[in-house]
């Protein structure tokens, strides 16, 4: 069983918007190119032509059907989608770290982010068994454990403009729905999004303390139903010479 | 074990070079950078600099990679050598395969051109396409837009001079209020995703209209579950409410619109409902200064919404007052639609309200200082906050012109068009119908046709008609059938064919266009077309070349298959002479060129016209000595010009004192001079000059510069359209040119000039078919290319048909269960899942995940090809017989766009399946099968 750091530096880590997400996959299959290309192994796909193909994903986009519960204002609110990418959550206290019999998983200790060191990796598969969230996968043609690396290749790296030192996920989401930084620092633009939209720990009754923030959908379909006297709808054809009438005097007014 | 913490290299190198190019993953046009590893392709992202997608890269972008190595990429030109439809062909040299070509199509140009039909499918070159099949001679030549969203597209030129994606976007800087209608998540998918993310960081308010609550509808505030084909009936609603209150931005509609313009309402005139024009043809309007007409665009006239006008005994009413008198009606308020439409009154007027509040209550001005075609300068510029996007999911429906229609006059009457906050025109539009070019049809031997083939009619004597009134085009596009068919109707061109009606053609010629499958209404039916014979044994399509890059459902019904190359290995421009990349701020262009060579016997089919457009002797595309004048698409991109200075890109060309921009003469680096700038071009539009476009001189002025155009084209948004009234005046009677009597009636009806609704269920009968049954494409996924990419196929690998709770409900279904769906056309039968947040009366499923056994180099028993299925099974290309021995096309009456969306259909529960039906036989791949597990590193 692998120890984790008494504490990290840094807490890097991501800040998902649940209220922008359109569920488009980009950052899916972002992640997939840039890992397969690069940390470690690359994510293979089995039968990827065939029945039934599987491959290996870091991250992975959900959708959930949510169904409002009535309220005497709306009987019959409607149902809403809501997507929910999911990878890694890189944990303060991770148990798929503190469960790996070899030390192969560990937590860095001056950015927090949690990686699987492939060449001591013997693709046992506790650390799936123990994480919450479903976060890591197993390569079946390399046979190590797969999981988010934060792009740790990208974000400090020197080959690419400073600009470009993000998670891949984050630099191609068109709807800018991901945020990267450091969720120790309370003034980052991270932490403050978390403070201002109430972001929120997944599942946090698994004590795993989860770096990463969720920010929650806004209200919706909160848009008043109102009735024939609106402010903005009285008519203007009850005056004299109706809507013509009308005309006639704003035009006059112009 | 304690914590260890092995040294990594947090520097690794990235890649040898990025080449920067345009995706050709979907239509959006995204700027890439291409990583390269050791010559080889490694890893695809956004290019930050790119004006569409400022860095962001959508699933299929990244997915890039799988395209472009898939292995259902074709090898070699095919020539069939089995049966239509065996998919046995033999490979051979493209000397062969182009003399085959040529033997093929000289004789037709030399005889009688019409004998080809030439249509192109998701081609981003129609203007040189367009250009080869003008110089070949025939008059049938189209693209997809047919089957698309023509409707959109001509139903915002003939209003307002262009509509939404290519021709315009929200002012997303400014916009308050976003509403959209029927928007399927894929054109502009990334600009509008990044729309969406920005205006609602802002806290602006997100509307969605649409019975289906995914993707962007799935984020908007308030979502209208409206029923389907219902959406201009609201939206009329919506007018309805802004007049009945006075919101309407009056000020605007007198200015910038044919709201003043005056309309004969003499029903006896042979003139009536003609606008009244001075004798240079330009609108009249009454001056308020004089009381007096005036041509609209004469200095100082301040035009008159209200005052009629009697001239030659005829009285003439103002627009406006037809405005008021059929949108204030009490058939159009929001009582009397909210059972069809399936929306409360109560939410209608919320709506109505809200948009009210924000256009009038939160409009706000730009310190921007203009001067409009009157002379009037302006300190200021005023926004109106409220925006509006919509495309195929209210135009493929056979009200959807009107519908369309309906849309542009409501963001018009709130004064939203062309003002901060509201919609903006891309450069080159807006450009009004009467800019665009007419249609072609006059074919002569050996010779070219007398112009382009695609336009804007303005009236009967447009219509592409043959002297004794029968459709000069094989799709009968510009008939009476269904007069302004701005892009054709590709959907009918095998059942035209087929049947002989209007004739018989020689040679099917088409390009990136899945008509065996996916593209086709009746997919059964257009098979069965393809591979139908004679008496002699002969089929009854004699002759049929295809180019595609891969091995789709159609290669195998084709005779002569021309391998086209993949986006990573091909010359192309995105041209402002076609579907340009332009932002609201700036004019761009694009182009893609080979990042790595081909290493397949194929080549770009673009490059392959110009040789084969030399063999024929096409006049554009040889030397006055007779040689080859473009060697490849490159060359043509280079050193083409449509008019003098003016050529298929616009950046860096060669003017008087060095580079240019806009005209100039041909410059032999340009292609180099764009790889350098990253792939693209942009010119941005001075400040003062970027709102306000059709009226603003700066920008009028900026355009002709540019050579967008060659002299200021001011005009009106024509709220009402004249040209359609011309129309209904020769159903009518009026005229030398008539309608067959069958369908005066419905020219009547339908034609009318300003925006109506009616209720094409009936046709579809709706009455044994209650449910209306949809699709739409998946974000990840487009078209057919996306089933055999290795990784956006195992996001969408098959599709169930989702159904409503009630509807689950009625049918006794549960989750898994398999349904038989029945149209009046067919039956298919597939697995069902539940979704709530759907309209209760409708059912959908993913568009183009079901592949034909033995196509995309795919497994015979892939999901796509077991469990994926085709609703194209259901819709036919024609209406259900009416007992006249007509064939009434399944389109909109106007435009001829495809009605896929007013699919009826009736659903009840099927004993579990292994399969969807119809299971059709396989057909044997011309490529083999894909490997059976990938690891793709190229660096080591």
């Amino acid at each position: 069983m692998t120890a984790l750091p008494d504490k990290t530096d840094r807490k890097l880590g991501l800040v998902i918007d649940l209220d922008t997400c359109v569920g488009c996959h980009a950052c899916v299959i972002s992640c997939k190119g840039w890992n397969t290309e690069n940390y470690g192994a690359p994510l293979s796909d089995q039968d990827a032509y065939g029945a039934a193909p599987s491959g290996t994903f870091l991250n992975r986009v959900h959708s959930y059907e949510v169904q409002p519960l009535a309220t005497s204002d709306k009987v019959q609110p409607p149902a809403q989608l809501i997507h929910f990418p999911k990878s890694c959550l890189h944990c303060d206290d991770a148990p798929c770290v503190t469960v790996c019999p070899t030390g192969a998983s560990y937590k860095r200790v001056e950015d927090g982010i949690v990686l699987v060191n492939e060449s001591d990796c013997i693709g046992c598969g506790l650390c799936a068994w123990a994480c919450p969230y479903g976060a890591r996968e197993k390569d079946e043609a390399e046979g190590v454990m797969k999981k988010c690396t934060l792009c740790v290749d990208r974000i400090y790296n020197e080959n690419l403009e400073e600009i470009d030192r993000v998670p891949t996920c984050v630099r191609t989401c068109p709807s800018g729905a991901r945020h990267f930084g450091d969720l120790a620092d309370p003034d980052s633009h991270v932490s403050r999004l978390t403070a201002e939209r109430g972001g929120m720990d997944l599942m946090p009754e698994m004590g795993t303390r989860p770096v990463n923030k969720y920010l929650p959908p806004r209200p919706k379909d909160a848009l008043p139903e109102i009735d024939v006297l609106a402010p903005y709808l009285a008519p203007v054809d009850d005056a004299p010479g109706g809507f013509l009438g009308w005309l006639d005097k704003t035009l006059e007014k112009l | 074990m304690p914590h260890k913490q092995p040294t990594l290299n947090l520097s690794p190198k990235v890649s040898d070079e990025v080449r920067k190019t345009t995706c050709y993953m979907c239509a959006c046009r995204c700027g890439i950078n291409v990583h390269m590893k050791g010559g080889k392709v490694a890893y695809i992202e956004g290019n930050r600099d790119h004006p569409v997608n400022k860095g962001v890269l959508c699933a299929k972008g990244s997915a890039g990679i799988m395209q472009h190595n898939a292995p259902a990429r074709l090898r070699a030109p095919l020539k069939r050598v089995g049966p239509r439809g065996s998919g046995e062909f033999e490979e051979i040299s493209w000397d062969e395969a182009l003399d085959i070509a040529t033997g093929w199509l000289a004789p037709i140009r030399r005889d009688n051109p019409e004998k080809l039909a030439f249509f192109t499918g998701r081609d981003q070159s129609q203007s040189f396409t367009s250009f080869w099949a003008q110089n070949f001679g025939t008059p049938n030549y189209a693209a997809h837009g047919g089957f698309c969203s023509v409707n959109m597209a001509a139903a915002g030129i003939y209003t307002m001079g262009g509509a939404f994606w290519e021709f315009g976007q929200p002012d997303w800087d400014h916009t308050k209020l976003f509403m959209l209608f029927g928007v399927a998540e894929d054109h502009d998918s990334n600009p509008i995703k990044m729309g969406i993310g920005k205006i609602k960081a802002r806290g602006a308010r997100v509307i969605g209209v649409n019975p289906i609550r995914t993707g962007y509808n799935a984020v908007a505030d308030d979502w209208v579950g409206i029923t389907p084909g219902t959406d201009g009936l609201f939206i009329m609603a919506l007018i309805h409410c802004l007049m009945k209150a006075g919101k309407i931005d009056l000020d605007y509609l007198a200015r910038f619109t044919n709201a003043p313009c005056l309309v004969n309402s003499d029903e006896k005139s042979p003139e009536y409902g003609l606008l009244l024009r001075d004798p240079d043809g330009k609108e009249l309007v009454i001056d308020r200064n004089t009381g007096k007409p005036a041509p609209f665009d004469q200095k100082g006239v301040r035009p008159d919404l209200a005052a009629t006008h009697r001239a030659a005994g005829v009285t003439h009413r103002p627009v406006m007052h037809l405005m008021a008198e059929r949108y204030l009606s009490d058939d159009h308020a929001p009582e009397a639609v909210a059972d069809r439409t399936g929306i409360s009154a109560a939410r209608i007027r919320a709506i109505a309200s809200e948009l009210a509040r924000v256009a009038f209550d939160e409009a706000f001005e730009l310190d921007h200082a203009w001067t409009d075609f009157r002379g009037e300068h302006h300190t200021k510029m005023t926004g109106r906050p409220v925006s509006f996007h919509a495309m195929r999911g209210i135009s493929a429906h056979a009200n959807g012109f009107q519908t369309c229609r309906a849309l542009h006059v409501l963001q018009i009457i709130l004064g939203t068009v062309e003002v901060p906050g509201g919609f903006r025109f891309k450069p080159p539009y807006p450009k009004p119908a009467t800019a665009h070019p007419k249609p072609h049809c006059q074919a002569t031997c050996n010779g070219p046709l007398d112009g382009p083939h695609l336009g804007f009619v303005q009236g009967p004597e447009d219509l592409a008609l043959k002297p004794d009134g029968t459709a000069a085009r094989i799709d009968k596009a510009f008939t009476w059938d269904n007069p302004m068919s701005a892009h054709g109707l590709m959907h009918m061109v095998i059942s035209n064919a087929h049947a002989g009606d209007p004739y018989k053609i020689d040679t099917l010629f088409m390009y990136m266009a899945n008509m065996a499958w996916n593209s086709s209404m009746n997919t059964r039916g257009v098979i069965d077309m393809l591979t139908d014979t004679d008496e002699s044994g002969d089929y009854v399509i004699p002759r049929i070349i295809y180019s595609d890059a891969y091995s789709s459902e159609m290669v195998a019904y084709a005779d002569l298959i021309l391998p086209d190359t993949t986006y990573l290995e091909r010359h192309d421009c995105i041209s402002l002479l076609d579907r340009p990349i332009c932002e609201a701020d700036a004019a761009a262009d694009a182009i893609r060129w080979p990042v790595v060579e081909p290493d397949r016997d194929v080549r770009g089919f673009q490059s392959v016209l110009c040789d084969l457009g030399a063999r024929l002797d096409l006049p554009g595309f040889v030397t006055e000595a007779g040689d080859q004048k473009y060697a490849d698409y490159a060359d043509y991109i280079i050193n083409h010009e449509r008019r003098p200075g003016i050529g298929p890109l616009a950046g860096w060309r060669t003017g008087e004192q060095g580079l240019t921009a806009g005209r100039g003469a041909p410059n032999a680096s340009q292609i180099d001079n764009y790889i350098e700038n990253g792939g693209f071009f942009v010119e941005h539009i001075p400040k003062g000059a970027n709102y306000y476009k059709p009226w603003n001189m700066a920008y009028q002025d900026w355009a002709v510069g540019m050579g967008l155009f060659d002299k200021p084209l001011p005009y009106l948004f024509s709220l009402y359209v004249e040209p359609m009234r011309r129309f209904q005046l020769a159903a009518e009677g009026h005229g030398d040119r008539q309608p067959p009597d069958h369908l005066r009636e419905r020219i009547r009806r339908t034609m009318d000039p300003l925006p109506i609704w009616y209720d094409p269920s009936g046709d579809n009968r709706a009455e044994e078919y209650p449910i209306t049954a949809l699709t739409q494409r998946p974000m990840a996924m487009y078209h057919s290319w996306g089933s055999q990419n290795a990784w956006l196929r195992q996001l969408h690998g098959h599709n169930p048909l989702y159904l409503p709770p009630n509807l689950m409900r009625d049918n006794g279904l549960k989750d898994g269960d398999w349904a038989t769906v029945t149209s009046p056309h067919g039956e298919i039968t597939v697995p069902v899942l539940e979704m709530a947040a759907l309209n209760p009366n409708t059912v959908w499923t993913w568009n183009a995940i079901g592949k034909r056994k033995g196509a995309w180099a795919l497994d015979k028993d892939a999901p796509e090809a077991t469990k994926g299925f085709l609703l194209n099974h259901l819709i036919h290309e024609l209406l259900p017989p009416k007992g006249d021995g007509l064939r009434w096309a399944n389109s909109d009456p106007i435009t001829g766009q495809a009605a896929w969306f007013d699919l009826k259909v009736r659903i009840a529960k099927a004993a579990p399946q292994n399969q969807s039906k119809p299971v059709m036989k396989p057909i044997k791949s011309p490529v083999g099968q894909g490997p059976d597990n990938l690891a793709w590193k190229v660096g080591k």
